[in-house]
């Protein structure tokens, strides 16, 4: 009897399955058919598939968006560099308890709040234009050099705030033990905390990371020639979109498995998780 | 060879008139404690009785509010007291274990010597090996805490702290958090300490072990020290009603 049992279950959930895949199959088809059906017998179409979807300008103008979209990678691997760093002091500013750390806490807070309330784009051109402008000795002015500034200064403030959460679901049990054995305050947060913490905040992190590489096209309003900037010359000289197509589409490739691996990450972490609480 | 009678024995620890509250609840209404070198005090009482707060203020991970604590002659209550030095001379352990989940049960061991104590790695790990295969640990050194049963884990916590070799161990309730048939192996590690000398103050609920194993047993009650003295007379022949009381719930409770 008992043998008879799971051969049936199988074949019935094997059943179900196929019966789930061809139904997501078919309305999958109707929708994005629907859709096609929409775009394409839109008055404006015949436009738009001349403007955008040209084939002919997306191949002549790859190899050369592809080209300066090195810049960008430079941009947010530099920027990546410094702001996880600079994140982690700021997030570690913030947690110092007692009287005596209060203007590090509240320089710290004030960091967070001014950078976490200004657009991005204003932040890149306060200093990207005004600071280059008040001609100091000195200090560069260099574009790229500003916008590697902008947007760490934009990203570590919400960095750190990714860090000071990841920092705070650490149990204080874990510093009690630390303290308990005569780790001083800063031995403990280095060896004890923020090991853990760091381990727990990686999948937001990565999700910050993928933000900050969209917004890199955002400095090519103060004059960096990056990928977007490279789009804007070639609509300008061609009077066609389809140059920007193409920025989407590398900026597809490169952040779905991104976010593939960030999903990955937070499903592995919650698959951890849960097998250490049934214990 | 070594002196014997009553000089011999020194105070290992004293505790004068310590209050602890937090915010309007006062936890620790005047704590008086002599601890001796060598001496097993077991804590016993109630929940919130305050039997952990008592653990954590000596340790210096609770400020106190008023009172005196004084180790080996050195009061370090006192302000200006450099709390990391004296904490790594005070070895506790947790009822929850408390081991740094990231680190290998090795590294957990090392972490105290080799950053505190500034032993070196191949000095620190020697120690703890031997600490280790001391406590029937030698095959788990390289394991994650995660791995190991309970029982493991808080014997792995004990070895934590004795790497230090602190002067004192509090110990609080440690087998509170393990299943019943993993507290024998826990227990039968602080029978070891207790007879090679380690002066140990033990918060618990077990009362056959603290019979057992006691020098002077104190019961705790509403934050004061209700009654101590040597477990056959605390244990057998309380004499204080609030002590006779608890232990008729205990009993009650099938766990005496």
């Amino acid at each position: 009897m008992t043998s008879v049992g799971p051969p049936i279950v199988r074949r019935r959930r094997s059943r179900i399955s196929w019966r789930a895949t061809a139904i997501a199959l078919a309305s999958t088809v109707v929708v994005a058919g629907g859709l096609a059906w929409v775009v394409v017998n839109a008055p404006g179409w015949a436009e738009v598939q001349t403007d955008f979807l040209n084939g002919p300008i997306f191949w002549a103008s790859l190899p050369g968006l592809i080209a300066a979209f090195g810049k960008n990678v430079e941009l947010f691997l530099i920027a990546e560099l410094l702001i996880l760093p600079l994140g982690l002091v700021i997030a570690v500013m913030r947690g110092l308890p007692g009287p005596v750390f209060f203007p590090v806490r509240l320089l710290a807070t004030v960091y967070v709040d001014i950078f976490r309330a200004l657009p991005g784009i204003l932040v890149i051109f306060i200093l990207g234009f005004g600071i280059p402008g008040l001609a100091i000795d000195g200090i560069p002015n260099d574009p790229f050099f500003w916008a590697i500034v902008a947007l760490t200064f934009i990203y570590a403030a919400y960095v750190s705030e990714v860090y000071r959460a990841g920092i705070e679901s650490i149990h204080p049990s874990q510093d009690a033990a630390a303290r308990s054995l005569g780790l001083t305050r800063f031995q403990s947060l280095r060896h004890v905390v923020l090991p853990q913490a760091v381990r727990r905040v990686v999948p937001p992190l990565l999700n910050d990371f993928i933000g900050l590489q969209k917004d890199t096209v955002l400095v090519s309003f103060i004059g960096v020639v990056e990928i977007f900037r490279t789009a804007q010359i070639k609509e300008a000289a061609l009077f066609n979109f389809t140059p920007y197509l193409a920025v989407a589409l590398v900026f597809i490739v490169l952040t779905i498995p991104l976010a593939r691996l960030t999903d990955w990450l937070v499903a592995r972490d919650k698959r951890q998780r849960t097998a250490g609480s049934a214990r | 060879m070594t002196a014997t009678g009553p000089a011999a024995v020194r105070e290992a620890l004293e505790i004068e008139g310590l209050h602890k509250s937090f915010g309007s609840l006062e936890v620790l209404r005047g704590i008086d404690l002599v601890v001796d070198e060598h001496e097993v005090i077991c804590l016993i009482g109630a929940s919130g009785s305050g039997k952990s707060t008592l653990l954590r203020c000596i340790n210096l991970l609770e400020p106190i509010d008023a009172g005196r604590i004084v180790l080996a002659g050195q009061e370090i209550s006192a302000d200006g007291v450099d709390i990391d030095r004296i904490r790594r001379r005070i070895g506790i352990v947790f009822q929850a274990y408390n081991l740094f989940p990231h680190m290998s049960v090795l590294d957990n061991v090392t972490l105290g010597p080799r950053r505190v104590l500034k032993v070196s790695r191949a000095q620190a790990e020697a120690d703890a090996d031997e600490l280790l295969a001391r406590f029937g640990l030698a095959d788990k050194r390289n394991e994650v805490p995660d791995r190991l049963s309970g029982g493991q884990q808080q014997r792995v916590a004990i070895v934590r702290a004795l790497a230090m070799k602190p002067d004192i161990l509090l110990l609080d309730e440690v087998t509170s958090a393990l299943d019943p048939e993993l507290v024998a192996e826990v227990l039968n590690v602080i029978r070891e300490l207790a007879a090679s000398g380690m002066t140990m103050i033990i918060a618990t609920h077990e009362m056959s072990f603290a019979r057992d194993i006691a020098d002077r047993v104190c019961f705790l009650d509403a934050g004061t020290v209700c009654e101590i003295g040597p477990p056959g007379q605390v244990l057998s022949e309380p004499r204080e009603p609030r002590t006779r009381q608890f232990l008729q719930r205990v009993l009650e409770a099938g766990r005496l």
